[in-house]
């Protein structure tokens, strides 16, 4: 031991230097650029400060401001609508595609790929693909609804459709990554469970809720929560999509606001109005309740195990 | 194999509209196969947008933030999976704790620090923040501690080879497998990164890739076949690289999901 050789009451840390010297690389970035840019956020957001003059104490008037806001409620409400349409049948499907191709033998190492792709793709790149095939006169999805001889719907202008466009996206951005995740779950099950149930007498449905649901539910804990603290920081897709209402629309983030997002408005109080102590009462109030929301998620996970 | 189908379909579309013209692809009924109008909308890409200086930015702070990370992490994994020193416990909790924390909390006070800075607009202002990765920090401890095996270290220390000599000529080349995945990760994550690029580039002629697409996707919301153009070469470069390394990658994602 190069460092303990040297060992003596005053030299005990000191001697310990190339380790302190090797993480300390992190520990510098990560106070100057993270840790203390968070806290000055918490001291902002008591603040009236447009970034250029003087900033002026304003206590919690911000946060009583938020609470009668009703552009932030809408956000809120977008947010978690989009959310919930978007992870529901994401994390449905992920479950049936991991037990479909559990179950065949052949090209699985190309279903991986093809499956993970989505989610290494650039989110400006979908969410700009999307636009493209949704768009509402020239889009793909229209033309073909014309072609079976429907009516063409107006996607990107109905409150509603809006919302979907964006779930669609981000449902089609991470399905895949989380079959691949119940994929390795499954793998994990010994065979030897199935063929005792399968003596037994049990169907495949019955296999399915008794043996694979259960054993894969720690699995899907996981996929819970990180598709709820992804899903509702969603902040590229709307910004990509209605970006160019914001600047001259009151109406960001498209028509009727639909596609406004926490975040998305976030950004627009602080880098587009330079209303920067009331950007940092949106964004902690939003990572508050992102906190609550994760809390119950676990929470009722947690007692449909205790329960089964 | 829906499922295929409905993941890769988006890349087959991309092609269809940028190897098209726009006239193509509103007519109706759409023309649904490959045009031969690629290099056409290349040519209006390139008079619509920088590309290539967006490419070269886009590149440089790819490769500088994978480089820095690889180098930061490993070290600092290195001295968390195979010493103890006073303070470790406290410090690994406080790295452990702080990965919860979503970047927009601190993204105002980053701004102006870059401003303070005179950072502002360069690419330093993405580069040095993104150095600091508490993830890779944990995923390359896990794999040093397995990994390295002790005995190789006990030998090396009784030649004379210190901390730094121990991390060059016996860590490095014993973890490069934990290295190779942590090295994809970080450059694709820098590659897509959206809101800090929005922010901190405020110089319209030093833009990264993603954040020029937007911009031209935006003000010339018409010609989606020059944007698709677009679409395409920023998109190609990233799949070569992960179809490349995706059977190593794929298995070391899942790991870190499953752990």
């Amino acid at each position: 031991m190069s460092a303990g050789a040297r060992r003596g009451p005053r030299r005990r840390v000191a001697g310990y230097w190339p380790q302190y010297l090797a993480i300390s690389p992190y520990y510098l970035i990560f106070s100057v650029f993270m840790l203390f840019p968070v806290l000055y956020t918490v001291f902002l957001a008591f603040q009236k400060w447009d970034g250029i003059g003087d900033m002026h104490f304003v206590g919690f008037q911000q946060f009583r401001f938020l609470w009668d806001d009703p552009v932030f409620w809408l956000s809120v409400r977008n947010t978690l609508v989009i959310w919930v349409l978007s992870t529901v049948p994401m994390l449905f499907m992920a479950l049936v595609l991991a037990v479909l191709v559990n179950s065949t033998k052949r090209l699985t190492a190309f279903y991986r790929v093809a499956l993970f792709i989505p989610s290494i793709t650039s989110l400006v790149a979908i969410a700009i693909f999307f636009g493209a095939i949704f768009s509402n006169n020239f889009g793909l999805i229209n033309a073909i609804l014309r072609a079976l001889h429907l009516s063409a719907v107006p996607w990107m202008s109905n409150e509603w459709t809006i919302k979907l466009v964006i779930s669609a996206l981000m449902t089609w951005q991470w399905t895949g990554y989380n079959a691949i995740i119940y994929l390795a779950g499954l793998q994990a099950i010994p065979s030897e469970l199935y063929e005792a149930a399968r003596m037994d007498g049990a169907g495949p449905v019955r296999i399915f809720r008794s043996i694979t649901i259960p054993l894969l539910r720690p699995i899907i804990l996981f996929t819970v929560v990180i598709s709820t603290v992804t899903g509702l920081q969603s902040f590229t897709e709307p910004q990509v999509l209605f970006g160019s209402e914001a600047a001259t629309n009151p109406n960001s983030g498209g028509p009727g606001q639909a596609g406004l997002t926490t975040l998305l408005y976030f950004y627009h109080q602080a880098f587009d109005n330079n209303d920067f102590g009331y950007g940092a009462a949106i964004v902690w109030a939003f990572f508050l309740l992102i906190l609550l929301i994760v809390g119950i998620n676990w929470r009722l996970v947690q007692r449909k195990e205790r329960r089964s | 194999m829906t499922g295929v189908v409905i993941s890769v379909f988006p890349f087959y579309w991309i092609v269809v509209m940028a190897t098209n013209t726009s006239q193509d692809i509103y007519r109706y009924p759409p023309k649904l196969w490959f045009g031969d109008h690629l290099l056409t909308n290349i040519q209006h890409l390139f008079d619509k947008m920088a590309f290539f200086s967006s490419l070269s930015n886009t590149v440089i702070v790819a490769v500088c933030t994978t480089v820095l990370v690889l180098f930061f992490d490993s070290l600092a994994a290195f001295a968390f999976a195979k010493y103890d020193f006073p303070g470790k416990k406290f410090l690994f909790g406080v790295l452990l704790s702080m990965y919860i924390l979503p970047t927009q909390l601190a993204i105002i006070p980053q701004y102006e620090i870059m401003v303070q800075l005179g950072w502002l607009g360069t690419l330093k202002a993405l580069v040095v923040p993104a150095a600091a990765n508490a993830f890779g920090i944990f995923w390359m401890r896990q794999y040093t501690s397995t990994s390295v095996p002790d005995e190789l270290l006990d030998a090396a220390r009784i030649e004379g080879a210190g901390f730094f000599r121990l991390y060059w000529h016996v860590v490095l080349p014993c973890v490069r497998p934990a290295l190779a995945f942590l090295g994809i990760y970080t450059f694709i994550a820098a590659w897509n990164d959206y809101i800090l690029p929005l922010v901190m580039l405020v110089n319209p002629d030093r833009l990264t890739l993603q954040v020029a697409l937007a911009q031209l996707y935006a003000g010339h919301s018409t010609d989606y076949s020059m944007v698709m153009a677009g679409v395409l070469l920023s998109v190609i470069p990233l799949v070569l690289v992960f179809t490349f390394f995706a059977r190593g990658f794929i298995a070391d994602a899942t790991k870190g999901a499953l752990r």
